[in-house]
């Protein structure tokens, strides 16, 4: 089959590769419809995320049709079956994905020991990802293997497009899990650094669950109009100063609710020397993540108010005024996502025509062109925000 | 097998039995332009560790003794932008080494002068600056527009709200879903404050 292939920093190839095995008796073998580039695709292409090996297949965005399957799935799955594959492989058994804290699955990375060593203890298996987290083949792919795929997958009906429910593997529960999180009250301010698409899902998610205002921070334009466009009041932090125009917005006292739809790779500018300060020090391999959006959350969130991060952390963060953010007493909420926690409810939304998270994608292309939508999509070319390749 | 490194083949060890293995490999998202930033960048490393470490071989071999410490300091700027040429910053790294090769071309040609005994060198050395200062010019320019934001369309979305119903039939529309138990935080003022509540 093709795949899309890591072979190191900024290359990525469309591969020929043998085609994935039923291993255990809860697999299943995804014939894939659609999948997806994702921002936390980009940290593995920069080389960011430790413990990537040549020869991985990338992707964690995926949906298809169930092709195999294993012996031991009691009839819950069966070939022709349509579904959606959420990027945490869940066993559903642990104690942890029977809190319903899925992203955090005690059973589904088959690294665990590497996990023990760096993380302190193991996270869940995830699709696409470091081998700090499986080394799971991912699904930009034609094929891919779905261990646990019982509680791994999400049913979806016929007659929904791909295009609908394809973000129902990533980044719309990730959006919603951010606002949820944050439990927006109707009269809360909600501001969201970032408006790539898990931003653009972020907006969309505190707009439904009702938060009275939704300010949304970047600087490329046809990010903003999107944002605009879901109901947000848009700061270009590149004509803004984004402290000042926060607290103009919030009577002084700045947001209840801080959302980072960034991590590891805040944008770097002359203009906000610490973005500078962060980048030489990660060139020279002194500090992994770029904190600026962390710090400027902390500085301007209101006292008593909460920071949600769904963007994604890579290792080592310098510089986090956890003074600022002790003495305002704020909360922290942060993670992977429970995909799995938020699934069924998104997809009766879905069908309800609350949202249609289709209006996020701006190319669609085959699946071996893969390797180059990468780099559009890293270099904010042809406006790209969200590209969903077709095998 | 073909065109695999055998990083690729190797890694194969750490993979499952039903894991899809590499039989072929396709282009790159790494373009000709990137490729050859990377060899610069390696480049810029060995020859700045050169300078670094035996400033005194390149000083005699031009026939600029005396002028160590200033080949020690090129070498460490070497170092420098070969780092920036090897990250994804590559631009900022090979336009240092443009900019670092006019230093050097300025420094070389004061060895050009009658009386040093080194001259041939001199000459050979600034030819090859030349040919490396073309190099980079030429890469540092196509990198510079492989990844520039101004390559493609621009293209406005002020039309994708995402709500079939659109926004202001949307805001509150989920409010249905109660945030579970463990994910609750502080109450809305008016649900704490008898007076804001009476207002």
């Amino acid at each position: 089959m093709r795949a899309l292939v890591w072979h190191g920093k900024e290359d990525i190839r469309c591969d020929t590769v043998t085609d994935p095995e039923i291993e255990g008796e809860r697999d299943v073998i995804v014939k894939v419809t659609s999948c997806a580039i994702c921002g936390s695709d980009l940290h593995l292409f920069h080389n960011f995320i430790p413990a990537m090996l040549p020869g991985d297949v990338m992707g964690h965005e995926t949906m298809g049709e169930v092709v195999e399957t294993g012996r031991g799935l009691n009839g819950k799955l069966k070939k022709g079956d349509r579904v959606v594959v959420p990027f945490t492989i869940v066993c559903g058994e642990c104690d942890q994905c029977k809190r319903g804290y899925f992203s955090v699955c005690q059973r589904s990375n088959r690294k665990k020991h590497l996990a023990d060593k760096v993380f302190g203890h193991t996270t869940a298996g995830l699709f696409g990802y470091t081998h700090l987290t499986g080394g799971y083949p991912g699904g930009q792919a034609e094929y891919l293997r779905v261990p646990f795929a019982d509680s791994t997958v999400q049913k979806v009906p016929e007659g929904i497009p791909d295009e609908k429910l394809l973000f129902l593997s990533d980044i719309f529960p990730t959006g919603w899990q951010a606002a949820v999180q944050a439990d927006i009250q109707p009269t809360d301010t909600v501001a969201i650094w970032g408006c790539g698409p898990v931003g653009q899902m972020t907006i969309r998610s505190a707009v439904l669950l009702g938060a009275e205002q939704v300010i949304a921070i970047d600087h490329l334009p046809e990010r903003l109009d999107m944002a605009e466009a879901g109901g947000a009041i848009t700061i270009n932090f590149k004509e803004e100063n984004v402290v000042e125009r926060l607290n103009e917005l919030t009577g002084g006292e700045g947001p209840e609710k801080c959302i980072d739809c960034i991590g590891m790779e805040s944008h770097v500018t002359p203009a906000m020397p610490d973005t500078v300060y962060d980048r030489a020090k990660q060139i020279l391999l002194a500090e992994s993540d770029r904190p600026h959006v962390l710090r400027e959350m902390i500085y301007v969130c209101r006292p008593g108010g909460l920071i949600s991060i769904p963007g994604v952390y890579g290792g080592l963060a310098d510089k986090i005024p956890m003074g600022a953010a002790m003495n305002k007493g704020l909360t922290f909420r942060m993670g992977q996502t429970h995909v799995q926690r938020w699934t069924a409810d998104l997809l009766r939304r879905i069908e309800e025509d609350q949202i249609d998270p289709s209006f996020v994608i701006t190319h669609e292309v085959p699946l071996d062109q893969g390797p180059e939508m990468y780099r559009t999509f890293r270099d904010k070319q042809d406006s790209c925000i969200k590209v969903v390749l077709k095998p | 097998m073909t065109n695999l490194s055998s990083l690729t083949n190797f890694s194969n060890i750490t993979r499952s039995e039903g894991d899809p293995k590499v039989i072929h490999s396709g282009p790159s998202s790494r373009g000709v332009p990137d490729s050859l930033a990377r060899g610069l960048g390696w480049f810029s490393l060995g020859l700045g560790l050169t300078e670094l470490l035996a400033p005194g071989r390149i000083t005699r071999a031009l026939g600029m003794e005396g002028k160590e410490a200033l080949v020690r300091v090129y070498g460490a700027r070497e170092i420098g932008s070969g780092i920036l040429s090897l990250s994804v910053d590559k631009k900022l790294g090979l336009w240092s080494r443009v900019a670092g090769d006019g230093l050097d071309i300025a420094t070389v040609m004061t060895a050009l002068r009658p009386d040093n005994p080194k001259r041939d060198n001199a000459v050979i050395a600034l030819a090859l600056l030349l040919g490396i200062t073309a190099i980079d010019l030429i890469d540092a320019q196509a990198t510079t527009m492989r990844h520039s934001r101004s390559a493609g369309r621009r293209r406005t979305y002020r039309d994708r709200s995402g709500f079939p119903r659109g926004v202001d039939a949307s805001r509150g529309a989920a409010r249905d879903f109660k945030t579970p138990p463990d994910l609750r935080h502080a109450p809305a003022l008016a649900a704490v404050s008898p007076r804001t509540s009476a207002a």
